[in-house]
């Protein structure tokens, strides 16, 4: 029963939601035409000379454009792979203990880290492989040189990865563990009785079980392989490892935001918007063809 | 919400392949455990067994001279206010908005015709960004730069919460609402007395995904604060981490950053990220409790 006044009551609640995301996100997609101007503040976005492709053309001939690429997808495609694997190894190993308070308290362990800030844990993580850090202090001890781990571009992309999968593996492997309780349990009963073993009953019965939901996953996570991760490299970078380090949003704030070249960051950041988003559509789309998942 | 199975799925002897598994899993929650012992371990150790690399998991020479020098400094406890009053008034913004925008879109298009418009608008939003450097200028022209509001305005509307709330209010029962309607309640009635009665694990959610956010977000209070008596927590203790700051490092050759590394003060950085860990670990009881619900109402709907 569509009725005129609720539709009226509809559109006042929906206003000072809308009015804010236009001020904060649909202005500054007006500010793009920045990435086509040479932008000076003070000519304004009206006054400023047009300059066309040029600051993209400049962005394409930079052999750092390449190299940061570089980084972005190794780091954000490690992380993605290594992040889910990690996260079903661990929800299986959970689905596999009985004891309530048990998986409990290991539950609450692994959740911690979700939530706290890369600020923190880049403080906490430069200890540990600090020179004289706990990692470092077990190289000693087993006889090793020890590294400079944090500033040496062997080791910044593993530590990068490695960290990020230590923080999200728990949270990830909720969604698993949640399709691991819908599976039918007269599934993993009929086994027994057929004398299946632990591996069969995993590979033949929990992974089946699961599969949609990692499908799912994978998709909707291929839209973020543009996003390596903005807090946490920031926060653990120097200039020492931007050979191996430097991502297109850390470079994007250092051009724009500390070098003031506000036109050509913008087109940089214009670049991974614009992938981002189409490859963010696909996944969507790819999901609600294959998943049947619709974000509404 | 969704309850994980109390009754064992199994009832065997234990096997050596379940001792297994709970060491395994053992070993998972000592690894997430490892940074935050060995920083709560070097923050009540003395300076010197820290930089000399002394200290693993139990503090060496044992000594609260960081907490207290925490206590004593300004700076300090002027950004933890800021960081508590940004929580508080953006959160507030968050739930206000994301209550108001969740509850018409829960409407289907036949009572909403404008749904879609909106849907498609807000979906928009979060997929597509102008970027850092436009973000940047819009807070700077509107003239709210250096003051609380460049840290809640630009996250007012926390798209993805309102998109939860949205699926959650979406499995109300629609009964319910036309039994109100035929008694003349107006929507607005309808939301406050019936909507968020029903939907307090859902709102328990959001405002704590809200409450984190705001507690640790540190980047807007570095591109946007420039008075130290306004600065946040996470800004600050970011700005500390001297060492790891590019532009300084820059100019510095490696053996001065070793140097540098082991004369910074690790046992008083160590105390103030445990410090600004504990509002977190405060509210992480609760956060556990709600956090299930949230993920499950994002990913799996009717």
């Amino acid at each position: 029963m569509y009725n005129k006044k609720n539709a009226r009551y509809y559109h006042a609640m929906m206003l000072p939601g809308v009015i804010f995301l236009i001020i904060f996100s649909v202005v500054p997609m007006f500010g793009i035409v920045m990435a086509f101007q040479n932008f000076v503040p003070a000519k304004g976005l009206f006054g400023s000379q047009f300059v066309g492709l040029a600051n993209f053309k400049r962005l394409f001939m930079l052999p750092d454009f390449w190299r940061i690429l570089e980084n972005t997808l190794v780091i954000a495609v490690s992380k993605i792979i290594l992040g889910t694997l990690a996260a079903i190894v661990f929800a299986i190993l959970l689905n596999e203990c009985n004891n309530v308070m048990y998986k409990r308290f290991i539950q609450t362990a692994v959740y911690l880290p979700h939530f706290l800030s890369w600020v923190i844990l880049a403080v906490m993580f430069s200890n540990i492989f600090s020179y004289t850090g706990i990692v470092n202090q077990l190289v000693t001890a087993c006889g090793g040189e020890p590294t400079m781990f944090m500033i040496s571009n062997t080791w910044f992309r593993p530590i990068i990865i490695g960290t990020e999968v230590w923080k999200e593996f728990g949270y990830n492997a909720v969604i698993y563990v949640a399709a691991m309780t819908g599976i039918d349990p007269t599934l993993y009963e009929a086994a027994d009785i057929d004398g299946a073993n632990r591996w069969k009953r995993i590979w033949h019965i929990t992974l089946p079980g699961i599969l949609p939901t990692i499908i799912l996953m994978s998709t909707l996570n291929m839209g973020q392989v543009l996003n390596a991760g903005f807090d946490q490299v920031f926060n653990m970078y120097s200039p020492l490892v931007y050979q191996t380090g430097d991502i297109i949003d850390t470079y994007v704030y250092r051009t724009g935001l500390v070098n003031i070249q506000y036109s050509f960051a913008t087109a940089v950041g214009l670049f991974k918007s614009i992938i981002g988003f189409t490859l963010l559509a696909s996944a969507y789309k790819l999901a609600d063809k294959f998943c049947g998942y619709r974000i509404f | 919400m969704l309850k994980q199975k109390t009754e064992p799925r199994r009832r065997r002897k234990r096997t050596a392949a379940d001792i297994l598994v709970s060491v395994a899993l053992l070993f998972c929650a000592l690894i997430c455990l490892v940074p935050i012992l060995n920083t709560i371990a070097i923050s009540f150790s003395d300076r010197t067994s820290a930089a000399m690399g002394e200290v693993s998991f139990w503090p060496v020479n044992f000594n609260l001279g960081s907490y207290k020098a925490i206590m004593e400094e300004r700076q300090f406890g002027q950004s933890f206010k800021i960081s508590a009053i940004r929580v508080v008034l953006g959160t507030s913004i968050n739930m206000l908005l994301s209550i108001l925008m969740a509850y018409p879109l829960s409407k289907s298009p036949r009572f909403f015709k404008s749904k879609r418009i909106y849907m498609w608008f807000v979906v928009f939003t979060m997929m597509f960004s102008g970027g850092l450097v436009p973000t940047f200028m819009v807070v700077r022209n509107l003239g709210i730069m250096d003051t609380l509001w460049a840290l809640v305005l630009p996250t007012a509307v926390p798209v993805f919460n309102v998109i939860l709330l949205m699926n959650f209010f979406k499995n109300i029962p629609g009964s319910l609402e036309e039994a109100a309607f035929v008694d003349g309640a107006s929507p607005w009635y309808i939301l406050w007395k019936i909507y968020i009665p029903l939907s307090k694990a859902a709102l328990a959610t959001i405002t704590l995904f809200a409450v984190v956010t705001h507690w640790n977000s540190f980047f807007d209070g570095k591109i946007y604060i420039n008075s130290l008596d306004k600065l946040p927590l996470q800004t600050y203790i970011q700005s500390l981490s001297a060492v790891l700051d590019p532009t300084a490092m820059a100019t510095m050759s490696p053996e001065e950053i070793k140097e540098k590394l082991a004369m910074s003060s690790l046992t008083f950085n160590s105390a103030k990220v445990m410090v600004s860990m504990l509002p977190i670990l405060v509210i992480y009881p609760f956060l556990q409790k709600y956090f299930v619900t949230g993920i499950v109402m994002g990913a799996v709907k009717e």
